[in-house]
């Protein structure tokens, strides 16, 4: 397995960069490094937000004071200097925020560009509205009068502060309350922008949405807030991007999504994670601490997160649903790969509360080189839940001897109609795998790549289109290597 | 041609072939026979590349090439193909992905214009009708599932498509009923032409009884103690292989490569 020719062809293949590395040179409008009530209040002035929501986040920053450090998690990392980070860098501009695209700096629509995501009329994505966010705001967001005249709204969650207070007050933090961990706790003190998406009674949004989420400058954390709401019969599909630039520094990037589903309605959210993850030593690299919930808050909503991660030096999230309304569904579908000395804690929680409610969690994890690939799981029927159903599957694949796998399924049942079930694999991409595609011709490279693909497939299948076909392709460059 | 010349090979430091000598010219049908343990597999999977045996020594000389010097993947382009006594899995890799994914690999090194999808599925379709295998095993999982005669069919399937110079097939009758026999029988014979050599490696003799080889060699502890015609496949079935690893009298003729140790 180690033969050295191997590991020759494989060498070069892993001088590749990180294509999304590079960096975009602009001026910025930022605040002074470091946490206070008067940083919090700066940040609220900057944006013109209304007194109900600095009032919000100083609420919320007066009880991340009291909290611990979480220390649960299999993921280990130096203690982070929370005053040496800067919580406030935007692209600097003429007004307020640009009316139009023409008022962007094409700088940064190059930037976009580069990445992918043309945000201009002519080369836009057909049938993808998206929402760029460059470090702490929102630069664009496309498509949106088309999809104002069925009455969604798709801005920055700052705009929705603004012209939609209302909507914010009524949801915001619902799902995911102010103090309900440390950096769900640290975002809401801080968080500077993100997606708003509301979804009226009856609609089906007609096109994918997405967030392209890009992190520039230097000591800089991303904090970022994402609402969507879809209302009773109303549906939509959500699409989540990442990339930052490489550093040898660490970067701090703490979201929290919240996804409200009402009667019928469905949600269906997916993420293709590609945060910068540190180099071959480990060094550099984002710490992607994530705090992702849906509610399905009526009766047969459905949620479901389809998750692709492969970047970040650190991944600490667990996308999870509340099933409260009766014959409710929350799916899960995960693939996480790690390589290089890269950490994945990452799993769900399904909260069974109301009568039928299903929910499936499906999680492919991949280790590679010396990563550490962790599921951590929850399942929970509470006395009321009854008729309530999960399904858990949780692989592993491990490529190479000097990788690890964890699994922390935990289940609590407290409803004795409940039916769950639990089944985990481990696997090591076998010499005898490889052997046998290799004697029919096919490289180890290629072997590896058909293996692992097969092994995520059926997320993958879950996937929208464009956005298997980006997966598949992260993945190819991410394992670039990892069997030598 | 193939040259094998005093082959020597462990694993985990315990020896397996001890100076095992072959010569297989091309279109000829070698039939390897020998007891359990006796190192038949490890034969086929040191020919076809794998590289957790160790060789001590001794070489293999195919067409002028050194083969033990290949990589496993250049062995199988330049046409080494082995039929595996266990063919793995791959769960999520549908076979026809796989199938055409190799088919490639092998017309490139060759300068061939690799197929495309409607080229390759209607070769594939007319080989598998040949092989006794529904189409529904093109959509499935490589080998997921499959039966040990699917398996087996599989692997004639794959031989088929690859063209390959020198077929090495490992028990490929093993486990099997007697019309997957004859199918996979069938396969071999279909396949045998003057630019083609195989070695055919059975525990017992039914599988001659369809294909005749040119050649029959009896390999025991790592060596073979004996070659002859077909004539010694069924002597062999008539006395056992008792008669071979000495528990009976001496053997008539003297073994081709010294007394076994």
């Amino acid at each position: 397995m180690n033969a050295p020719r191997r590991n020759d062809t494989l060498g070069a293949l892993l001088e590749q960069e990180y294509v999304a590395g590079f960096e975009t040179r602009l001026e910025t409008d930022t605040v002074p490094k470091g946490l206070s009530e008067d940083i919090i209040r700066l940040i609220s002035k900057r944006k013109g937000e209304p007194a109900f929501m600095l009032d919000w986040r100083l609420s919320a920053y007066r009880h991340w004071l009291t909290m611990p450090l979480p220390r649960w998690s299999t993921v280990k990392y130096p203690p982070i200097d929370f005053q040496d980070i800067v919580y406030y860098s935007a692209p600097r501009s003429k007004k307020d925020g640009p009316q139009s695209l023409d008022e962007v700096d094409p700088e940064l629509l190059r930037t976009f560009e580069k990445l992918g995501v043309p945000l201009h009329e002519r080369a836009r994505l057909a049938g993808v509205a998206v929402d760029a966010v460059f470090d702490s705001v929102s630069v664009a967001t496309t498509f949106q009068k088309e999809l104002a005249t069925l009455g969604i709204l798709f801005c920055s969650f700052s705009e929705a502060v603004k012209h939609h207070p209302d909507i914010v007050q009524r949801y915001l933090g619902s799902v995911v309350p102010p103090g309900d961990n440390y950096y769900a706790a640290l975002n809401s003190a801080v968080f500077s922008d993100g997606s708003f998406v509301f979804i009226p009674k009856g609609v089906k949004c007609p096109m994918e949405l997405s967030t392209y989420f890009r992190i520039n400058a230097r000591d800089t954390g991303q904090f970022e807030r994402t609402l969507i709401i879809a209302e009773e019969g109303a549906s939509v599909s959500y699409l989540e991007g990442c990339t930052a630039p490489m550093r040898d520094e660490n970067q701090l990037h703490a979201a929290v999504v919240e996804l409200i589903a009402l009667d019928d309605a469905k949600i269906k959210y997916s993420t293709v994670q590609n945060w910068y993850p540190g180099d071959r030593d480990g060094k550099g690299g984002i710490y992607n601490f994530v705090t992702k919930r849906g509610d399905c808050r009526g009766a047969r909503a459905h949620i479901s997160w389809t998750q692709v991660e492969t970047g970040s030096a650190i991944t600490w999230k667990y996308p999870s649903v509340i099933l409260r309304g009766d014959d409710s569904v929350g799916d899960f579908h995960s693939v996480a790969l790690t390589n290089n000395l890269q950490q994945a804690d990452t799993g769900s929680k399904m909260i069974h509360i109301g009568r039928n409610t299903r929910s499936t969690i499906l999680s492919k994890g991949i280790s590679a080189g010396r990563g550490s690939n962790t599921f951590r799981g929850l399942v929970k029927i509470t006395p009321k839940a009854e008729g309530a159903r999960n399904y858990t599957q949780c692989d592993s694949l491990l490529i190479g001897d000097r990788c690890a796998a964890h699994t922390f399924p935990t289940i609590e049942v407290r409803h004795p109609d409940a039916r769950v079930e639990h089944e985990a694999t481990t696997s090591r991409i076998g010499e005898d795998q490889l052997f046998y595609a290799m004697q029919r011709g096919i490289s180890a490279e290629d072997a590896v790549s058909m293996i692992v693909n097969g092994f995520c497939r059926e997320v993958f299948k879950e996937l929208p289109m464009e956005f298997a076909v980006e997966a598949q392709k992260l993945l190819g460059v991410s394992l670039e290597g990892s069997t030598g | 041609m193939l040259t094998i010349r005093n082959l020597q090979v462990s694993v985990s430091g315990t020896a397996i072939l001890n100076g095992l000598s072959l010569e297989v010219k091309d279109g000829e049908v070698h039939a390897i026979m020998g007891p359990n343990g006796s190192g038949k597999s490890t034969l086929a999977q040191v020919l076809a590349g794998r590289e957790s045996f160790q060789v001590d020594g001794g070489s293999v000389e195919w067409d002028g090439h050194d083969l033990l010097a290949m990589p496993a993947e250049a062995r199988a382009r330049a046409g080494l193909f082995l039929a595996f006594q266990y063919p793995v899995e791959i769960p999520g890799v549908s076979n026809a992905y796989f199938l055409k994914a190799a088919v490639n690999a092998v017309r490139r090194h060759r300068g061939l214009p690799e197929f495309d999808a409607m080229d390759f599925l209607a070769r594939v379709k007319a080989e598998m009708a040949a092989v006794g295998m529904k189409e529904e095993f093109l959509y499935r999982a490589v080998n997921e599932g499959f039966s040990g005669g699917e398996k087996k069919r599989n692997e004639i399937l794959q031989m088929t498509l690859l063209e390959p110079r020198l077929a090495v097939l490992d028990e490929t009758d093993s486990g099997l009923d007697i019309d997957a026999l004859k199918i996979v029988a069938d396969g071999i014979t279909r396949l045998r032409s003057p630019a083609r050599s195989m070695i055919v490696i059975t525990h017992y003799q039914r599988l001659l009884d369809y294909i005749v080889p040119d050649r029959v060699h009896v390999l025991s502890r790592g060596r073979i103690v004996r070659s002859g015609g077909r004539e010694l496949a069924l002597e062999l079935e008539a006395r056992g292989y008792g008669w071979i690893d000495g528990a009976d009298p001496p053997a008539p003729t003297p073994p081709a490569t010294g007394a076994p140790s």
